[in-house]
């Protein structure tokens, strides 16, 4: 088996709550509780899990954009959470961000030409005319024309401006590019013109994928393995079809059942899940799965479930699988 | 040839119908675009731009002394001679207002000036630092925004020699807080956008984060601020001036010409009149330009 591009080894944050006049620490957020995964170079790795259930906040640790609490992210054999403020900034050139919302992701004051060729900028690597061209290319490379280098994001749409946002992350040839959830806030029928983008850059360019998302279907166009995460823990994690086909874990049986098949012939068992996610706040002891499984025996209330290898690749979080 | 520009026109304008303007404009004429649009902010900017003129050619335009007092025709109504009529001393009105247009507008714009200086200082640095020094001022600012402040006027002023200066420092003072904390409220939120992430993401330094990032997205609210901020001094250095605590005699501001007719207002109605007037349009005229000036700058809203 080939080496991680990327590791993440028991990854924990934990976001305090605040309350009161003196801003006492009251309670604590466990919005990732200890997250294991790796992703091999040039592969795409996809994370679905509903709101609210850490996989944004494990993206934005992995780049450091939050602090974890703690835990290690080891890129390219090299634990990124004990560099200093300048090696960490080098290493950036190394690892992007594509996010979820067109609209916020774009600096409003700032020209197109200048929000993608920053990264230029802040790393000395072009200036003036060569930056121009730079920045040209990569509009091209993702379907907009080099005029747009000097318009204004809010004379561009969505499916434009979530273009501008991936050309600003492909700048700086990044091995690693984190997407969040970057065809959520689309129409569905731009949705599959990003999707089909991100996957002929990445044949072009070779980087590799952290591809968060809330929707299987879209993960499943695009990754070649998937994780799913539920409340801050990653319940599988499989090839795609392995986990498509035969998924070992009852929720991600239960988000498996929900993808609408457009067959009208095919009924599908749907599996209803009861009640709602538990606060992250005041997470359930033992599976944190165990309140809505319909699986459920004693003993998931009791004992947390550890990651397993059930079959080569295919791993699982759960004492009945 | 013809017909693959013409397909590319097409899909140009499925975009968003731009292809058409290919030359973009830039951002300083799209302010002026759009807030041409807004009618009654270029009808205030056009009053203002009257005012200003008056102010700075007060001594071509004004056909009287300000100060020249002539008893014999005290309390004379409008006439060819005395444009808006005289005073209880026989002052002539008509170039009191013109002087008075002096010290009203600058004791506004200075005062702005000082209020969004203080304002922007204190909270960009609560913004920035966070913690305790942002605890610190903001409790701080909430105790000055809990005085009432026209007292807190009324108070320094009557302590304080009384001066033009004065008075533009003390109303510059006591209206500070609203805008720090409409600064720091700006900050704190452009701290999260993702678009600072995505600076971040790059590598940027604090400094650039700050300066390019944050700092020209934060600044049309202050911009649009301070325009009615200067409406608001002008309004309080009349109401000084009106209870005598404004510019001492015998230099003119509105105010004070207000306050020497106000026990005249049935006898000789014109002497509060005329400078009421030009008070209450200055004021709603920055009203209005800072309204355009809200509409004009925000980015989001498409034009």
């Amino acid at each position: 088996m080939s080496e991680y591009l990327l590791e993440v080894k028991d990854l924990k944050k934990h976001f305090p709550v605040r309350s009161g006049v003196f801003s006492k620490v009251t309670n604590w957020v466990k919005a990732v509780d200890g997250v294991s995964f790796g992703i091999y170079p040039g592969e795409t790795l996809g994370l679905v899990g509903e709101s609210g259930c850490g996989k944004t906040t494990t993206g934005r640790c992995i780049l450091r954009l939050i602090e974890p609490t703690s835990g290690e992210v080891i890129f390219n054999g090299q634990d990124i959470l004990s560099l200093g403020r300048g090696e960490m900034r080098r290493l950036r050139k190394e690892m992007q961000i594509i996010f979820q919302d067109p609209y916020g992701s774009l600096n409003p004051r700032m020209t197109v030409g200048d929000i993608i060729g920053e990264a230029f900028t802040v790393h000395g690597l072009a200036r003036g005319k060569e930056r121009t061209e730079k920045v040209q290319e990569l509009l091209e490379k993702v379907g907009l024309d080099p005029y747009h280098a000097r318009r204004y994001p809010h004379e561009f749409s969505g499916g434009q401006r979530q273009r501008i946002g991936i050309a600003r992350a492909l700048a700086l040839k990044p091995k690693l590019i984190v997407c969040d959830e970057p065809v959520s806030a689309l129409d569905v029928s731009i949705q599959s013109q990003i999707l089909n983008l991100l996957s002929d850059l990445q044949e072009e360019f070779g980087h590799t994928y952290l591809f968060i998302a809330h929707n299987l279907a879209v993960v499943q166009h695009i990754s070649d393995r998937v994780g799913v995460m539920y409340l801050g823990h990653l319940v599988e994690l499989a090839p795609k079809e392995d986990l498509y086909s035969s998924p070992r874990h009852p929720y991600t049986m239960a988000l498996l059942s929900a993808i609408p098949v457009p067959d009208p012939d095919m009924r599908k068992q749907r599996i209803l899940l009861e009640g709602d996610v538990p606060s992250p706040l005041n997470p359930p002891k033992g599976c944190p799965f165990h309140t809505r499984c319909p699986k459920a025996v004693e003993d998931c209330k009791e004992v947390r479930p550890e990651l397993r290898e059930l079959t080569p690749g295919h791993f699982a979080a759960c004492h009945l699988a | 040839m013809l017909e693959l520009e013409k397909k590319r026109i097409l899909l140009r304008d499925s975009y968003g119908g731009d292809a058409l303007t290919p030359e973009p404009e830039s951002y300083g004429r799209m302010v002026w675009r759009r807030f041409k649009k807004h009618k009654l902010a270029m009808a205030g900017l056009y009053v203002l731009i009257f005012m200003y003129a008056l102010a700075i050619f007060a001594p071509m335009i004004a056909t009287q002394s300000y100060e020249a007092v002539d008893p014999p025709n005290k309390l004379k109504p409008p006439s060819r001679e005395h444009l808006m009529g005289t005073d209880h001393v026989g002052r002539d009105v008509f170039s009191r207002v013109i002087w008075g247009s002096r010290i009203s507008l600058s004791v506004g714009f200075v005062a702005a000036a000082v209020a969004v200086t203080l304002g922007v200082l204190v909270g960009a640095t609560a913004a920035y630092f966070g913690g305790w020094v942002d605890d610190i001022l903001m409790r701080f600012t909430e105790i000055v925004m809990a005085f009432p402040t026209f007292f807190l006027l009324l108070t320094i002023v009557s302590i304080l020699e009384r001066s033009i200066f004065n008075i533009m420092l003390v109303i510059g003072l006591t209206s500070w807080p609203s805008l720090a904390r409409m600064v720091r409220g700006q900050i704190l939120s452009l701290r999260e956008q993702e678009f600072t992430e995505a600076a971040r993401a790059l590598g940027a330094s604090d400094a650039r984060i700050i300066f390019r990032h944050i700092l020209p997205n934060a600044m049309a609210p202050v911009i649009v601020s301070a325009t009615m901020r200067i409406g608001g001094a002008i309004l309080s250095e009349s109401s000084l001036s009106f209870l005598g605590l404004g510019v001492p005699e015998p230099f003119p501001s509105w105010g004070s010409i207000l306050n020497a007719g106000r026990n005249y207002l049935l006898q000789a109605p014109w002497i509060t009149t005329f400078p009421g007037i030009f008070i209450f349009l200055t004021v709603l005229a920055f009203n209005y330009v800072g309204d355009g000036l809200r509409d004009a700058l925000d980015p989001r809203l498409k034009d």
